[in-house]
């Protein structure tokens, strides 16, 4: 088996470099600011911009509304159609593939034609009322991985049995939800959280379709305008999705162990 | 006649622990033996040896002459049944049993040939259009005996091939395999930790424990000449009765306060020691039999209805011990708290 | 609902449809209304008559060659993407690779395939644009200079040389579980038959990844298709891809007709399903033997 082994490596070895190499690299180029010498003068220019926290604050907290609102809109739809309603649930997995099919680009457009500000529902008309659609095309965004990280969650803890032993027990419905469901699937929550807050806190389309303050327009504004922010940003964001997928991987060891096997 | 299977000094470590510690065997053509042992006795590991998928610490394998410790799997010509069957999912049951085949370069006429001749013997003609996915365990387990034996390898190994079924099909498929494997007479080395599986099916069988043989042997030899305590407990039911010996000379014991007369006694055995008896329940007899020398009375504490069988369980005092009579359809089985008297021959109690 | 029948006296929320209600009222208003009307834009003029215009509109040279780019960049960086991933995966998992190594890969996998849009352009731009690192120094030290040599990030394999930077690890990321679905027994049984490694792939490892392998290519290829702020980012307006040409459509109605920007839209729409109609028509046949 050593030729194995070592074909093994040498595939392993390429992909890294690809892989690391544009880090390694951008990370040098944005050491480059200072003319001969290396220096982190390029941070001290991204993190000296008022903008920068403006637009970073504005993403993190459309970010925020759009995990609650997704769980509120993805969790109580899982369990009862896993529960009681099962033939929904082809219906459920082709919806939730949608937005992996429509580009966004595309779901926008058609949010700015549907609710302009002379159509019944002017969401556009007010930056309120555009901070919501933008909200909904994020969670939109993040329906797929949303679903799969709580469907997945509902699997591993065989909701059927839980829910039968609570009621069992004595517990109504809603004791049954916030009491036994809600603290077994919080890990598989939080991991769909984590995954929507890296897709969102960067996104540019469409914030910058509906003229929202956003990150990602901030971002590519610097990218036409500077030459060695741009790099030194890349780096930040890199360090913020490791950040949000290493919250993921870490709360994946506390997840539950599946008790019982479903399939 | 030169042995057809030989295994030497076969030794496997892995990292600091040996599983298997110097084994040696041999056995002829068209034998079939079984490995028998709890898990981690190494059993699993010599197969795995013998097929070419571990690599010996030390020692040597040889098959009809020929020393194969060094060929890959795929040039030793042997067969292989794993445990959950390992059928190709993707390949229907014929794709299935021709595998081997196709590999060896026959030619699809043939092929198709071979594979309808497989599936007569084993019983499933017609089969060959069906995924793996749209049969029983059962049906699996025997495509993929089909497959294993369908290019005529020089032996076949079977990896405990029933433990994933059902009881009832593990029966009547094990009667299945050693059926056709007497009528290909093909030599065979079967693993399993059942030793029911291992008495019905051998020819002979190895029993392992902890890397090392206990005993080697013909499933009657194994049952009733147990060569060690390992084999005698693994092997079957056993009762341990715990005894006083009274005078060693006279070789007489007592059993909580009744006094019996055994055969013989080892060597170190002195008078007014601890000793250990054992015996099968099945030696044992409700009231008096011809033969039977010895007689104690007891108490019923259980009664088991097995069917055929009845188990009962016989206070003597401290001594528990369990008893098998054949069931008598015409009276009931004697009941809980009731005194019985039960006899045994000397030569029947072990001393080990 | 099972004991509503036999307490028929009380009255019982519906709880069922309640908490279902959210998801689906949320998918007709962010999902398909939106999809909807822009579909009915495309077939409607601008005096709100039924039309087949707009769809004409799309057959000028300028979207054509909009729609061949979008489609050959994405069909490169997916079916790339694809095997290189396939690749890796396979080495890492089946080359018996460390398994510290293997968790690290994965990890890392999960943040490059988010790793995408504005930043990864900037990441890319730094290192093999016209002054990127490497540019310079294979240009200083090894005397080959790419952009001379025809190479430029903001073409065609630049492009997809980027995406293949999200495509890679979201491959390996859907792949990975089929990879570790391949029992070790199928390779000892293949084997046992007599087949070496080449034979036990060519007939039952990669039939077995197949269905899956088609079922990431086809998202990998959505996920390209659909893709904008990388592209815009990296060139600007200046890569005459279908989505950077919606994109001006709906900043400025750079095309100057509502109806032929959600055309476009449709046309973009049909495209993603198409690749996954036919996927869902091969794996149908590849999963035959599946349950």
């Amino acid at each position: 088996m050593k030729p194995n082994k070592f074909w093994a490596w040498l595939v392993f070895a390429l992909g890294a470099a690809y892989f690391l190499v544009p880090l390694l690299a951008t990370f040098i180029f944005s050491l480059r600011m200072r003319r001969n010498e290396l220096s982190f003068d390029a941070y001290v220019s991204v993190f000296s911009d008022p903008r920068f926290y403006g637009t970073f604050g504005y993403s993190l907290a459309i970010g925020a509304v759009t995990i609650v609102v997704g769980v509120l809109v993805v969790v109580p739809a899982v369990y009862f159609v896993r529960l009681r309603m099962p033939w929904l649930r082809p219906v459920m997995e082709f919806v939730t593939l949608l937005p992996l099919i429509i580009p966004a680009l595309v779901l926008v457009y058609g949010y700015i034609r549907l609710y302009n500000s002379s159509s019944i529902i002017p969401f556009t008309s007010s930056a309120f009322g555009t901070d919501i659609l933008l909200t909904g095309a994020y969670v939109t965004l993040a329906l797929p991985y949303m679903y799969r990280a709580v469907d997945n969650g509902m699997r591993t803890i065989d909701i059927g049995t839980l829910t039968e032993a609570a009621q069992i027990a004595g517990a109504n419905q809603l004791q049954i939800i916030g009491q036994i469901i809600l603290p077994n699937i919080l890990v598989a929550i939080l991991s769909g959280a984590f995954l929507t807050f890296a897709i969102v806190i960067g996104e540019f389309t469409i914030a910058s379709l509906l003229n929202r303050p956003a990150f990602g327009p901030y971002l590519v504004g610097i990218g036409t305008n500077k030459a060695y922010e741009p790099a030194a940003l890349a780096i930040i964001s890199f360090i913020i999705t490791w950040g949000a997928m290493g919250m993921i991987n870490v709360l994946g060891r506390f997840a539950p162990r599946t008790s019982a096997r479903t399939d | 006649m030169a042995a057809f299977l030989e295994v030497n000094n076969l030794t496997k470590t892995f990292g600091t622990t040996t599983v298997v510690k110097s084994v040696n065997f041999a056995f002829d053509k068209g034998e079939f033996i079984s490995l028998l042992g709890p898990s981690g006795c190494g059993k699993t590991t010599i197969l795995r040896m013998i097929a070419g998928f571990e690599h010996p610490t030390s020692g040597s394998i040889k098959v009809d002459g020929q020393d194969i410790t060094g060929l890959k799997p795929n040039q030793r010509q042997l067969g292989m049944v794993f445990q959950a069957y390992a059928l190709f999912p993707n390949l229907n049951v014929g794709d299935n049993i021709g595998f081997g085949l196709k590999i060896a370069g026959m030619p699809a006429e043939q092929r198709r040939a071979r594979v309808d001749e497989m599936l007569k013997l084993i019983g499933l003609p017609g089969f060959e259009k069906r995924y793996p996915y749209e049969m029983s365990g059962g049906q699996q387990q025997r495509v993929a005996l089909a497959r294993a034996i369908a290019p005529r390898p020089r032996m076949l190994l079977l990896d405990e091939p029933l433990s994933a079924l059902d009881a009832k099909i593990r029966v009547s498929l094990r009667e299945e395999i050693r059926a056709i494997q007497l009528e290909l007479g093909i030599t065979t080395v079967f693993v399993t930790h059942d030793q029911e599986e291992a008495l019905s099916i051998s020819d002979r069988i190895v029993v392992m424990n902890n890397g090392n043989i206990e005993q080697l042997g013909a499933p009657h030899e194994i049952y009733n000449k147990p060569a060690t305590r390992f084999v005698a407990t693994f092997v079957g039911h056993l009762n341990t009765i715990e005894a006083t010996v009274l005078d060693a000379a006279a070789r007489t014991v007592a059993i909580d306060g009744q006094t019996v007369t055994v055969s013989a006694l080892p060597a170190s055995a002195a008078s007014a020691a601890p000793i250990s008896l054992t015996l099968r329940p099945e030696v044992l007899a409700v009231g008096p039999r011809d033969g039977n020398d010895i007689t104690l009375t007891g108490t019923i504490s259980d009664v088991t209805f097995l069917g055929s069988v009845i188990r009962l369980r016989v206070a003597l005092g401290r001594n528990i011990i369990s008893l098998d009579t054949f069931n008598d359809q015409r009276t009931a089985p004697p009941a809980r708290n009731e005194p019985i008297t039960i006899s045994l021959a000397s030569k029947d109690l072990l001393v080990l | 609902m099972t004991d509503s029948t036999s307490r028929p006296t009380r009255r019982r929320i519906p709880w069922d449809y309640l908490a279902v209600a959210p998801f689906v009222i949320f998918a007709v208003m962010f999902l398909f209304m939106p999809t909807l009307s822009l579909i009915g834009t495309a077939f409607t003029d601008r005096a709100g008559n039924f039309t087949f215009d707009n769809i004409g509109g799309l057959f000028t040279d300028q979207i054509l060659a909009a729609y061949s780019i979008s489609i050959r960049v994405s069909g490169a960086s997916a079916i790339l993407g694809a095997l290189i991933g396939l690749a890796i995966t396979l080495a890492i998992i089946r080359g018996r690779l460390p398994a510290p190594l293997r968790s690290a890969v994965m990890t890392f996998s999960g943040v490059a395939s988010n790793f995408a849009g504005v930043p990864l352009a900037f990441a890319f731009i730094a290192t093999l644009g016209r002054i990127g690192l490497v540019t310079i120094v294979l240009r200083d030290v090894f005397h080959l200079d790419l952009y001379r040599a025809g190479f430029s990030l903001f073409s065609f394999w630049g492009l997809t040389l980027t995406y293949l930077y999200f495509q890679i690890p979201l491959m390996m990321l859907t792949i990975a579980p089929a990879v570790d679905g391949l029992k070790k027994e199928w390779s000892e049984a293949a084997q046992m038959l007599g087949a070496n490694q080449w034979q036990f792939w060519r007939y039952v490892g990669l039939p077995i990844l197949w269905p899956s392998f088609l079922g990431t290519l086809s998202l990998l290829f959505a996920n390209a298709f659909g893709a904008i702020a990388t592209a815009w980012a990296l060139t600007g307006s200046n890569l005459n891809i279908v989505t950077v040409l919606l994109y001006n459509q709906i900043r400025g109605d750079a095309l100057q007709n509502p109806g032929l920007g959600a055309a476009l839209a449709l046309g973009m729409i049909v495209i993603t399903s198409l690749a996954n109609v036919i996927y869902l028509i091969v794996a149908k046949r590849a999963e035959r033997w599946m349950k």
